[in-house]
């Protein structure tokens, strides 16, 4: 089922509503016909039993839900911009069929998302952050990065891997909301798809090796700082097999202040 | 409605699945409480089983009591020794025609599961449940084709990966929840991996049967998973979800 682009206006009311009507839904289908909820009223189940107890672990100083959504949305801004920029560049004539192809999928994932984030933040109560100015070029770091697809596929790993990483760092954040949750756990899978769609384009394995950047540029090494990490649940799973297959098994979070960091040289206002 | 909307859910299913009468799974629902009663690989059109067609009481059952984080991650490790089993099987002897490409990838992805498993085998402790028995036969698994592995492969993949994300909401320590995180997306880079092996070069490694319009990835709840979504099929020990 490869589909046009998305209805992303008539579609995304219905995905909102799934997250903040407090309706819990399930996904029954399989194939083209994925999509069967069923509903729950909001009177019979106003908050999950798990999400009312995760909030004994809230701790005083996190984020809002609203903050945290708003610092999705900024990164997926900068990734909805990206591609699109690189799509309508001469880059996009650079790459390969199978590059352009995988770009063109995850620039229609990042730009749903954009729109999924922008509709899901007023409905609980929010105000969506506007939308940064990006330079891509990382203050002249990257000069050729829409023109040469070595560059361009480089920074795309980065931006997915980083994205990966944001998410899953941000999940105890939003475990409030049940809705919110799944719906962040939904969003993360998806770019953790595109990573390693991205990263086997680029002759890398799909999933992270110890804190290796292979052969990206030195600025992309805080997207892999940490994840050489073997200490899981507090206990040290280095035992578990090969150093390198311990690694890649588990993908680690980075915290809010660390992907601000690596997000800030393509932020110029 | 007051109850509990993991039972309600999963009640849902149980009613459509007897409605669709042309399941391979045998579902009973217990008569007191409105567990259900999962006997996944009860094949009714299955003669040729080794195995036999098997009708364990349910005492015999394997029971993951979802209300409570060892009984989620009881599940994730159902979910793990399953991958794990079927990686080990296909690493024992790789189809024929196999590329080092990929024999890396499949060798890196038994790894991988197989650590999930011991991993959460650790940390569950005397809580784990049993060790599952699975049948890959009788799934009509071959593992002398590459299209029947790889596509294996897939459903346990994409199954996987909208299993944790479905199971998220359902643990209740924010530090179990970000292990679950840290497993997920390696399953979900595993999906992409084995989806553009079967469709190179391809959108499939995100396809649009997984990831919704609004660019959000499926998330099962845990007794479709059980019942309905491939993945159960190959677990022959009867499973019981409680919650």
């Amino acid at each position: 089922m490869d589909q046009k682009f998305p209805i992303i206006e008539t579609s995304t009311p219905d995905a909102v509503e799934r997250v903040v009507s407090r309706r819990e839904a399930i996904r029954q289908g399989t194939g083209a016909t994925s999509a069967i909820l069923a509903g729950i009223t909001a009177a019979s189940v106003p908050i999950g039993a798990a999400a009312f107890a995760r909030r004994a672990y809230a701790q005083a100083a996190a984020p809002t839900i609203v903050e945290v959504l708003n610092f999705a949305l900024t990164l997926e801004y900068l990734e909805d911009e990206f591609y699109r920029t690189g799509l309508g560049g001469t880059v996009a004539a650079a790459l390969s069929a199978p590059e352009l192809t995988a770009i063109q999928q995850v620039s229609k994932h990042e730009t749903a998302h954009v729109q999924f984030l922008t509709a899901t933040i007023p409905a609980l109560g929010g105000t969506p952050a506007p939308k940064p100015t990006f330079d891509f070029t990382a203050g002249g770091a990257f000069p050729d990065v829409f023109s040469n697809r070595v560059t361009f596929l480089a920074l795309a790993q980065t931006f997915e891997d980083t994205g990966v990483r944001a998410y899953k760092g941000q999940a105890g954040n939003v475990a409030s909301n049940d809705g919110v949750l799944t719906a962040a756990l939904q969003i993360h899978s998806v770019e953790a798809r595109h990573a390693s769609q991205i990263r086997r384009l680029r002759g890398q394995k799909g999933w992270i090796t110890g804190s290796e950047i292979g052969d990206l540029p030195p600025q992309s090494q805080p997207t892999y700082a940490g994840e050489e990490n073997t200490i899981q649940g507090g206990t040290d799973a280095a035992s578990l097999g090969a150093i390198a297959a311990v690694t890649e098994a588990f993908d680690e979070p980075l915290t809010m202040e660390q992907v601000l960091a690596i997000a800030g040289p393509f932020i110029v206002g | 409605m007051h109850g509990d909307v993991t039972r309600s859910i999963t009640l849902s299913n149980i009613r459509q699945l007897w409605e669709t009468g042309t399941r391979r799974e045998f579902l009973r629902v217990a008569a007191a409480g409105g567990a259900a009663i999962l006997l996944p690989t009860m094949f009714a059109a299955c003669g040729d089983d080794d195995a036999g067609p098997a009708d364990p009481p349910p005492s015999d059952a394997v029971i993951l009591d979802l209300s409570s984080d060892p009984g989620v991650l009881n599940y994730a490790y159902a979910l793990e020794q399953l991958e794990a089993a079927f990686y080990a099987q296909v690493a024992q002897a790789f189809y024929p025609g196999i590329t080092a490409a990929e024999q890396q990838i499949l060798t890196d992805i038994r790894d991988h599961e197989v650590i999930h498993r011991d991993f959460l085998a650790g940390a569950l402790g005397s809580a784990r449940i049993p060790d599952l028995e699975v049948d890959f036969a009788g799934g009509n698994v071959d593992f002398g084709s590459r299209f029947s592995v790889l596509s294996t492969a897939k459903i346990f993949e994409d199954g996987g990966v909208a299993a944790y994300n479905g199971a998220g909401r359902l643990l209740q320590d924010v530090n179990n929840l970000l292990l679950a995180g840290k497993i997920v997306s390696v399953e979900a880079r595993h999906a992409a991996a084995i989806r553009d092996l079967l469709r190179p070069g391809t959108r499939d490694f995100a396809g649009d049967d997984v990831v919704d319009p609004s660019g959000l990835e499926q998330a099962f709840e845990p007794g479709f998973v059980l019942q309905d979504s491939g993945l159960g099929q190959f677990i022959t020990t009867p499973i019981e979800i409680v919650s």
